[in-house]
């Protein structure tokens, strides 16, 4: 009852507030959409008021200490130092408190332990510094990279409604369904969080972590990556799309169309101009945060491409560097990341783009046939 | 033992040597005491000057001032400067002045070990602040520097910063042994354990902390080398490794860390509370208990700082249960501190003005505490600006707050001269409006949902941040008067009789103000 009678309120004040960004001067967490984040809201509710009747009562005495027991009242100071009772009784009465307070909140992480039997199952995986979305019951999945321009970051244009927390490809669930989320990363330690949902969980390589959600009001919700990650650790964001299920059964169908779609790609024979339009739009996604758009790097951590060894001289290498990564370096294995064409479309773009002509094509059979020499 | 105490019929021509050397060479508790405070101060300075770029780039949305590569590693720096170089360094100076004349000592047990462990901090910290000139820049992995970000994805400078804390680990380890020595051999005649001033206790305690926590430290930092350098996979999930093994290790030290921060001021407070209040401190003997049960504890809450990291669900409940116990001996605490006030004589120089803020602001920190120890609650807090708030409301109110009082409090035994009253209560005011008006928004900011560690912001965190960053500049202004403040103290001013506090006891207060450069060559008689 209370859940919807706060969802009520919430739903009342964001009709009263629309039109405008979220009311700048929030004091307090918002209750969110699921029963877990529900569950919290009420338990810091709790505990914050109960910090607020002690607070009062200590500060209360101390107060009237400083107001009346002034030496410049002429007031004289009394002689007690110890009092065994009271001592043991103020030793006591906070244990009792803290033990009324684990109760809910010991029910509260039961419930949120309990990841078995989910409708959909998805794969979370954080890489520096964008979102992997595998939905595996449907083998497909996608990259959510940060969609904020460069031009707004650095104070040369407006700021947008949802500065920081906008992406190209949201994550998108049903509602009404207990989701999965298998939550991993690729390289650094990541973490993924939605405050609506109250679900916060650690990305880690070579872990596995689970944890779930339903959310029941559609809408979209934002949140960000809340564990250092790097460099662009402020510009990984999360959104969460939760619509119907008739509209989650279209979009799924589109892409597991487009998933298809995308593996009759390799088959198909490619010129150097469509690999050029394909490779660009990669590198902006994918490679550009770090080589910059026009190739020139951000040396030392980040080396140019323009003109560089590696994207003119031996190919091998070029591959080798891109499917596999640099140990020891922030340049990542894209292999698995990325699909044969665009890893040949990206390759083949960096080889010919900003005066680096070396009029070499790779096409996607030459990416599958290294990857399986290797 | 006797060939030691003969000496003192020498004593009044064994001043300080003059120049540099003095310093250099000094075995003298009292020299190497002021070293260490004037080298913490000078590196809160400098951890201080990190915040206000931190908080500079934070006043509007957007990147206007600096890099993300430098913001991090300027958030990464201002932590470990200001934990391992002003925080500790400032209570080691306190101990090295105050334990020998609290407890009627000629010096430290170790006086040469002493002068060893003061001259390792210049240069770790020379080491660590050099790698900021150095190629990929400093640390950038933030001061918990979690590995894989700190081993495989770290600048080449951690290897340096690796050395930098290991030479930090070393100096923390000698003082804590010259602590414990001092305090179990060299007590005046008389003076048992329990009835050491409070100062006294909460050091020993906090010196057996450093010893079984610093080589921890050391540890995972060698962990960390071997995996850099030498092909180690202790932290890398590729190599058959465990990213989480460095949290549990990290936080094993960690957690004991902060109270090795805040239990010498804890026991500063507890001196000072009672001299301005004219009326014994109430339940000693309780103060002493809670220390030791909040010591105890810390070794058995480290993954509260890991709920999110996917530890089991007993786990989970064991580090929360565990994390809410520490709140009823800190309760104790507190409550006996009002006590010792009620009906008490008070009067409010600036010692107890930082004493009382503290006690206030301190136990504001540890609701907030107490709130992240709810592992559910935990999940939306953690890694927010929720948690910045929580720890510096207990780092700055709790630990620099008792570094003032204890300053201002120690000053005119120090110096032989009052301070200026006036202006420590104007450093005072300023410093708790600022500190207030720079911490208390980040509790909001982080409710609201905005992660910490991020160099720029979603639109609707700008009015806090602004706020807040107007609070840091108005804090960290208001430190060069306190620098201005104990200058002049140094440099002349009213003349500090022996004993300048009205209800202050113990006895540093028995000798002459400035204590001259040998004390106590004969042990006082504790009645």
């Amino acid at each position: 009852m209370r859940v919807h009678a706060k969802r009520a309120g919430a739903l009342l004040g964001a009709s009263l507030v629309s039109g405008q960004a979220m009311a700048d001067w929030t004091l307090n967490m918002a209750p969110g959409v699921t029963g877990t984040s529900n569950e919290i809201y009420d338990l810091h509710m709790t505990i914050l008021w109960i910090c607020v009747v002690i607070g009062i009562a200590v500060f209360g005495v101390m107060f009237w200490s400083i107001f009346a027991h002034r030496k410049s009242k002429g007031y004289k100071a009394a002689h007690f130092h110890e009092h065994t009772s009271v001592e043991v009784l103020w030793t006591i009465i906070p244990f009792v408190i803290l033990v009324v307070m684990a109760i809910p909140a010991t029910a509260t992480l039961v419930d949120m332990y309990d990841s078995a039997e989910a409708d959909i199952d998805i794969k979370i995986t954080g890489y520096q510094w964008r979102w992997k979305y595998d939905y595996i019951d449907d083998e497909f999945g996608f990259f959510s990279n940060t969609t904020t321009p460069q031009d707004q970051i650095y104070n040369r244009l407006d700021k947008g409604e949802n500065y920081l927390l906008e992406v190209d490809n949201p994550m998108v669930i049903p509602v009404g369904k207990k989701i999965r989320f298998l939550v991993t990363a690729s390289d650094v330690i990541h973490s993924w969080w939605v405050p609506a949902f109250g679900v916060k969980k650690d990305a880690i390589p070579g872990f596995v972590n689970e944890t779930w959600t339903r959310v029941d009001e559609p809408g979209i919700y934002r949140g960000q990556c809340t564990e250092l990650c790097g460099r662009l650790h402020g510009f990984m964001p999360v959104v969460v799309k939760a619509v119907p299920q008739e509209e989650y059964d279209e979009w799924k169908a589109e892409q597991v169309a487009n998933a298809e779609r995308e593996r009759e790609l390799t088959e198909k024979d490619w010129n150097l101009d469509e690999l050029m339009e394909r490779g660009e739009s990669v590198y902006a996604s994918n490679c550009a945060a770090c080589h910059q758009a026009d190739g020139s790097g951000a040396p030392p951590a980040f080396p140019a491409l323009k003109g560089s060894a590696i994207a003119t001289e031996d190919l091998e290498a070029h591959l080798d560097v891109v499917v596999n990564g640099v140990s020891g370096t922030s340049m990542q294995a894209f292999g698995e990341q990325l699909s044969e064409v665009d890893l040949a479309a990206v390759i083949t773009f960096e080889r010919n783009a900003w005066g680096n002509d070396t009029g070499e094509m790779v096409t996607p059979k030459d990416v599958f046939d290294y990857k399986n020499r290797e | 033992m006797s060939a030691v105490i003969d000496t003192h019929a020498q004593d009044h021509h064994h001043g300080p040597a003059k120049g540099f050397s003095r310093w250099l060479l000094t075995t003298n508790h009292k020299d190497i005491g002021s070293m260490y405070l004037i080298f913490s101060f000078a590196m809160f300075l400098l951890g201080g000057s990190m915040a206000m770029v931190i908080r500079a780039e934070l006043f509007q949305p957007g990147l206007q001032i600096v890099e993300p590569e430098f913001f991090n590693q300027m958030t990464t720096m201002h932590g470990l400067i200001m934990v391992f170089g002003a925080v500790m360094p400032a209570f080691v100076g306190l101990a090295n002045w105050m334990i020998p004349l609290m407890i009627g000592a000629p010096d430290m047990a170790l006086p040469r070990m002493n002068n060893w462990s003061f001259w390792l901090l210049p240069c770790a910290f020379l080491i660590l602040v050099s790698t900021l000139f150095m190629e990929g820049g400093a640390p950038n992995f933030g001061w918990t520097f979690y590995a894989p970000l700190s081993t495989t994805y770290g600048p080449p400078s951690t290897t340096f910063f690796i050395f930098a804390v290991h030479i930090m680990g070393v100096s923390s380890i000698m003082g804590a042994i010259n602590v414990i020595a001092t305090i179990l051999n060299l007590r005046a005649p008389g003076m048992t354990l329990m009835k050491m001033p409070l100062f006294v206790w909460t050091w020993l305690i906090t010196a057996f902390l450093l010893i079984a926590v610093m080589p921890v430290l050391a540890g995972v930092v060698t962990m960390m080398l071997m995996d850099i350098n030498f092909g180690t996979s202790f932290f890398n999930a590729a190599g058959g490794g465990d990213p989480v093994l460095f949290q549990h290790v990290f936080w094993f030290f960690g957690h004991p860390e902060v109270y090795i921060m805040i239990l010498p001021a804890f026991g500063a407070v507890s001196e000072i509370i009672p001299a301005f209040s004219r009326k014994r401190l109430f339940g000693y003997a309780s103060m002493v208990y809670a220390v030791g049960a909040i010591a105890l504890l810390s070794f058995v809450v480290w993954a509260h700082h890991m709920f999110t990291v996917g530890i089991p669900i007993a786990g989970q409940l064991f580090f929360m249960y565990a994390t809410m116990l520490i709140a009823v001996p800190t309760g104790v605490k507190v409550f006996n501190w009002v006590a010792t006030m009620f009906r008490g004589s008070l009067s409010f120089e600036a010692p107890m003005l930082f004493s009382v803020a503290f006690v206030i602001l301190f136990t504001i920190g540890g609701f907030s505490g107490l709130m992240l120890a709810i592992a559910p609650a935990d999940f939306q807090y953690h890694d927010t600006y929720f948690v910045v708030a929580h720890f510096h409301y207990v780092l700055v109110p709790g630990a620099i707050f008792g570094i003032f009082a204890s300053a201002y409090y120690w000053l005119p035994k120090w110096t032989g001269h009052m301070y200026d009253e006036t202006l420590a209560q104007t450093h005072f005011w300023l410093s708790f409006v600022g500190m207030n008006l720079a911490f208390f928004p980040m509790h909001f900011l982080g409710l609201a949902g905005m992660p910490r560690r991020i160099p720029d912001y979603a639109l609707q965190f700008a009015d806090f941040n602004m706020v807040s960053s107007i609070g840091a500049f108005m804090f960290g202004a208001s430190q060069l008067l306190f620098l201005f403040i104990v200058v002049k103290c140094v440099r002349g001013g009213e003349k500090a009789p022996a004993k300048p506090w009205e209800g202050s006891e113990g006895l540093e207060w028995t000798i002459p103000s400035p204590a001259p450069y040998h004390t106590f060559s004969t042990p006082p008689e504790i009645k």
